[in-house]
């Protein structure tokens, strides 16, 4: 498929794109520089400097949508970044659609949760850290999806995972906090291997790392390149966006305050995975074994977040388990390719909004629960907290897919899109994205109803639940009025907004069953789960864990996932680095403290020659002079020759 | 007797080295009759005023191209950018041979023989500003040195080996601190200089008898006649060569090195370190490129192995040693083998980058020996490495300024020690002589370590007792040690302007 690529030069009010990522990062400066000093304030110019960047973006947002639908891009060029060799890579950034939607959620939602956190961590006495961590973050992760070329997105990629490394091990003092940061760490290291790795193949064989350039010259690459480069981008997608096989770091980042979860482990830098691929969309259709790989990922991985799911205990993991199924959902949505590519944009987007308003509750119910995190310890907390309770099932109703809620009209297209993948491998994918869809509406009711209905399980007597304040609450209701009419809203626009980036949608195959069919057993198979969820767990659950069967406990067990992490990866890396350091401290030292000692004792008798006698100084040079006019003979006549 | 004919002279292109010459003259008419309360002043003035002069002499024929008086001296590029760098590098020099502030009386003595301590000694130190002698000696000696490194025949090349040498035997002489081996040393630096300066005579005189001639034209010419005595011309090459690598300190004529640097009054041995380097390099150049280019596949292999020895002689035996002054000797012979190796590059390439690394080690070795004058105690300079323990605690910006200097000496991007060793490594590949760059590197990597020693013990180290304090420098000796770090960065970061000098001034006349 031969297309050319190209972005329109910035003019007018979108030459200033550069300040969305200008003003955060400047605030995060001050914030992180100052100190103490900031203290007292420093939240609110955190909250500040991310409601005006979304005011700003909403601004250029509005500029962009003027432009004619073939012209609408924005490019500006700020410094040459790098210039080694035949390498150039600008500073330079992309406003198109995608990134405008993007730009939008980042800021949005964000700035939604930036003021949920000002109540949150107001007891907190690294507040100020924490909102100079979070503007750092919002910096970072505009700019991965502003870049205009894979150097400038590998940047903010960095720069994010930074952030959320320093903030998930926020209270470092805890040691699970950091040891879940250095997981998530170590996880990342992986996928951004990839990442980078694949970038340098970008270079070798394309000479270039420019968007427009790159996606321009795909057509002219071998198809095994086009494999291993997209594999390798796969592969830092799945390591961003916790997708099998590097899912085992998002369930453990909970770990950090609650609002971090919200943004980062939810809403937001989750996604970039999604982002990159949908982004680098012109590689990954020029290959139909890669997207069959993504897919499969995507599937694999919806599965194996929905099962794990359902049997956690702890509120946040199973939030962070359906948040690593949802995005496989939408791996599942970029992989199929074609029109499933927006639909994928809309599930990011809607659940964008619906996982962060659960998140937010979340935290809302620990805040009055004094940090429970245990679900088999809530129940009946509707009484207590009107407003969590209202606005988290807004968020409910949304995931599992209740028409007319977002989920409905962000993940039901994507089910039927996987049956109308063309071939057998539709049943294969449609079924598992409707077993899904059943198996999120069982596990989230779960949660739901034992969190909010059924009886009080609470096990310290302290515990006198309350509603959080009113700047906690406020965000709440803004999402969950997002969680019920963006999935509508955004399903009837977003698909043509995004035309000018995944070109037009194509005929769609010959659907395997009918759409209304599928539309119809999506809400079959949702109601059976939610409604036997709901029977199981009305009257409440025991405290502690139960026997259970073969499944259970699998699932109990992250489906051993750690354990064979373990296995492959950790024991072998162990015991290589044992026989390493063996090796050095036996082998290379020896040989460099041998070398060192060698010389220095030589050093230490050649400087007995040193005698300061000059009889002795004028014998060496009478030495050196022989020898010297004997080697130029020697040479004359033929001897050394 | 028929008529006698005078040689063509041009007095512009000799200009330089005749006011340096005619103010040293003067210099000691000043002596005499300057009276001594001033004589300092006025002589120190007189001397800068002399080279600054003789400066905007080389400056001003920055074009001249030709051979004069009789095909003795030769005004080419080489030789006005090595004239110009010595006067530059003299000029540091002088500031610090000027200072008298840091010590009674200055670092000469002009009565070495009166016993130290004695009431005569401290009336001496008290009443006068030292041996103000060592202002023309010096200027002899540089004037000297700017006519080596522009003889363009063999004898004329001899005459000013002997001119810049015997001001400098005399100088080493007279140190005001530990006189008995500042004496020491300037007697075996004038035995062990006039054995190599009778090794280069013959040398001259066997080259004569192989091509019938003195100039340096004469024997490029003969060099290409096959029919000639091949023994007369490669034992006359090896003999010359002996008497440059001497000065040169290139191993195994660097013996006298570390003796004469130790016990030599620290200003004099910078100007040795910086100055005489530059002068003994710029007429081995001017030997092998312009009469000897002939014989380079004969020549190379000899002084490659010298050139290699000198770098390992250097560098191991810096390891070892306690004493800074000896420390910075062996950097300063490792150093030489490296300035080898660029000059065997025998390209164009060679002669810049070699230009450049004289430049850029000339202005760190000046700075490096002027903080050593700094760092004192009530006997002198404490120079054993032990006693600068802890002196970044101390003395932070003496100290650093050390170390900036020590990193440059070991190559670290940002000096222009990088720079220079990368230009001669580079020059060198170019050549065809990668064998030496491997053994270049190599030994750079060892010097690195006896460099980092003394880096980790400036700063790492707790003061003592015994850590000496650091004068406050004069404004002299503040002035030489700004310039000497000021360029070490300078060409470190921005060595384009100098290098692209060098380029267009590497083209010898014949």
């Amino acid at each position: 498929m031969e297309q050319t690529v190209e972005f329109a030069p910035a003019s007018g009010v979108l030459s200033g794109i550069w300040l969305l990522v200008a003003i955060p990062l400047a605030s995060a400066a001050i914030l992180l520089l100052l100190g103490k000093r900031a203290d007292k304030w420093g939240h609110w110019l955190g909250v500040l400097s991310v409601a005006a960047t979304f005011v700003l973006g909403l601004v250029f947002f509005l500029n962009l949508s003027g432009l004619d639908a073939e012209r609408r891009s924005a490019q500006i060029s700020l410094w040459d970044f790098m210039a080694v060799g035949n390498l150039h890579v600008d500073f330079g950034l992309l406003f198109d659609p995608l990134a405008g939607v993007f730009v939008l959620l980042i800021t949005g939602v964000g700035s939604l949760i930036h003021l949920y956190a000002v109540g949150y961590m107001e007891h907190d006495p690294g507040r100020r850290r924490f909102f100079g961590y979070f503007n750092l973050f919002v910096a970072a992760m505009l700019l991965l999806v502003l870049g205009n070329n894979y150097v400038m997105l590998y940047f903010g990629w960095e720069g994010v995972g930074l952030a959320s490394y320093l903030l998930i091990s926020f209270w470092y003092t805890r040691p699970s906090a950091a040891t879940a940061g250095k997981k998530a760490f170590l996880m990342n290291r992986v996928g951004d291997a990839g990442l980078a790795i694949g970038i340098f193949l970008m270079f070798a064989t394309l000479g270039t790392t420019q968007y427009d350039e790159v996606f321009g010259n795909v057509s002219a690459l071998s198809s095994t390149t086009v494999l291993v480069l997209g594999l390798l981008l796969l592969l830092g997608a799945a390591g961003k966006s916790g997708q099998f096989p590097l899912q085992a770091w998002l369930p453990d980042a909970m770990e950090g305050p609650t609002p971090v979860s919200a943004l980062i482990h939810a809403a937001t830098m989750v996604t970039a995975g999604v982002y990159l691929i949908a982004r680098s969309h012109a590689i990954f259709t020029a290959n139909t074994v890669l997207q069959t790989v993504v897919v499969s990922v995507g599937a694999l991985t919806l599965l194996m977040g929905c099962i794990i799911g359902a049997a956690k205990d702890d509120i946040k993991r199973v939030l962070a388990w359906s948040t690593v199924s949802q995005i496989g959902y939408m791996f599942l949505g970029v992989g199929l390719g074609g029109g499933a590519y927006a639909l994928a944009i809309i599930h990011l987007l809607a659940h964008g909004f619906f996982k962060a308003n659960m998140f937010l509750g979340a935290g809302s119910v620990m805040h009055g629960m004094h940090d429970q995190v245990d679900i088999r310890r809530f129940g009946g907390l509707r009484k207590y907290m009107r407003w969590t309770w209202l606005t988290f099932m807004m968020g409910w109703l949304a995931i599992i897919g209740i028409p007319p809620l977002s989920g409905y009209f962000s993940k039901e297209p994507i089910i039927a899109a996987a049956f109308e993948r063309g071939d057998w491998t539709s049943w294969l994918y449609g079924m598992a994205a409707l077993l899904g869809a059943g198996l999120t509406a069982f596990y989230m009711t779960r949660l739901f109803v034992l969190t909010f209905h059924g009886p009080e399980r609470y096990t310290e007597d302290n515990q006198h639940p309350h509603e959080s304040p009113f700047i906690m609450t406020v965000p709440l209701m803004l999402l969950a009025l997002g969680s019920i009419g963006a999935g509508w809203l955004m399903s009837t626009s977003v698909p043509d907004w995004l035309e000018p980036v995944f070109g037009a949608e194509e005929a769609p195959h010959e659907a395997v069953l009918s759409h209304t069919l599928i539309t119809i057993l999506s809400l079959v198979v949702t109601v059976l789960g939610a409604g036997l969820a709901w029977a199981m767990f009305r009257r409440g659950t025991a405290l502690e864990p139960q026997p259970a069967g073969v499944v259970v406990t699998a699932a109990r067990r992250n489906l051993y996932t750690d354990a064979i992490n373990e296995a492959v990866f950790e024991r072998p890396g162990i015991y290589l680095t044992r026989a390493l350091v063996f090796l050095d401290n036996k082998g290379i030292d020896g040989l460099v403290n041998g070398i060192a000692a060698g010389i220095g004792g030589t050093s230490g008798r050649l400087r007995r020659l040193q005698t300061g006698f000059v009889r002795s100084y004028a014998l060496s040079m009478l030495t050196g002079a022989v020898l010297v006019v004997g080697a130029f003979l020697a040479i004359q006549l033929g001897w050394l020759a | 007797m028929g008529d006698l004919k005078l040689p063509g002279i041009d007095y512009g292109a000799l200009l330089p080295m005749l006011i340096l010459f005619g103010a040293a003259c003067v210099g000691i008419l000043i002596e005499v009759f300057a009276p001594r309360r001033s004589r300092n002043v006025i002589q120190l003035s007189f001397a800068f005023l002399a080279v600054a002069a003789s400066f905007v002499a080389v400056v001003a024929q920055h074009n001249t191209r030709k051979i004069t008086i009789g095909g003795a001296v030769a005004v080419d590029g080489p030789t006005l950018f090595l004239q110009g760098s010595i006067l530059a590098l003299g000029a540091v020099s002088l500031m610090l041979i000027g200072e008298r502030s840091i010590e009674r009386g200055g670092p000469f003595v002009s009565q070495a023989a009166i016993t130290v301590g004695s009431q005569k000694d401290l009336k001496q130190a008290g009443d006068q500003p030292g041996a103000t002698e060592v202002y023309p000696l010096t200027l002899f000696a540089l004037g000297g040195m700017l006519l080596f490194v522009a003889a363009n025949d063999l004898l004329t090349m001899f005459v000013a080996l002997e001119v810049f040498s015997l001001p400098l035997y005399l100088l080493c002489a007279l140190a005001r601190r530990r006189r008995l081996l500042s004496q020491e040393a300037a007697l075996k630096y004038f035995l062990l200089g006039s054995y190599a300066s009778a090794f280069f005579l013959f040398g001259v005189a066997l080259i004569y008898g192989f091509s019938g001639g003195i100039a340096l034209s004469q024997v490029h010419a003969a060099v290409a006649d096959p029919q000639r005595s091949q023994v007369l011309l490669y034992g006359g090459l090896a003999l010359i060569a002996i008497g440059l690598l001497f000065k040169a300190a290139l191993a195994p004529f660097h013996v006298w090195t570390p003796d004469v640097y130790q016990g030599a009054p620290t200003p004099i041995t910078a100007l040795m370190a910086a100055c005489t380097k530059v002068a003994a390099f710029g007429a081995l150049l001017r030997i092998l490129y312009v009469a000897f280019d002939g014989v380079q596949w004969d020549f190379q292999p000899v002084l490659g192995t010298i050139a290699v020895l000198t770098m390992l002689v250097g560098a191991v035996l810096a390891i070892t040693q306690t004493d800074m002054k000896r420390l910075l000797a062996y950097s300063s012979i490792a150093n030489a083998g490296y300035l080898l190796v660029g000059v065997l590059a025998l390209n164009e390439e060679g002669l810049s980058s070699t230009m450049f690394y004289l430049v850029a080690y000339g202005f760190s070795v000046l700075a490096a020996f002027g903080i050593v004058t700094l760092v004192r105690d009530a006997d002198g300079e404490a120079t054993h490495l032990a006693r600068w323990a802890g002196l970044g605690r101390k003395s932070p910006l003496v100290a650093a300024a050390f170390t900036f200097i020590l990193l440059a000496f070991a190559g670290i991007p940002l000096t222009s020690g990088f720079t220079a060793k990368f230009a001669v490594f580079g020059a060198a590949i170019e050549g065809g002589q990668t064998w030496l760059v491997v053994f270049g590197v190599v030994t750079s990597m060892l010097l690195a370590f006896p460099y980092l020693r003394v880096v980790v013990l400036l700063w790492l180290s707790e003061p003592n007792e015994s850590t000496p304090t650091v004068s406050i420098p004069g404004f002299l000796t503040s002035a030489a040690l700004v310039i000497g770090v000021v360029a070490t960065f300078a060409l470190g970061v921005v060595p384009a302007p100098l290098i692209d000098l060098t380029r267009d001034a590497a083209q010898f006349v014949r």
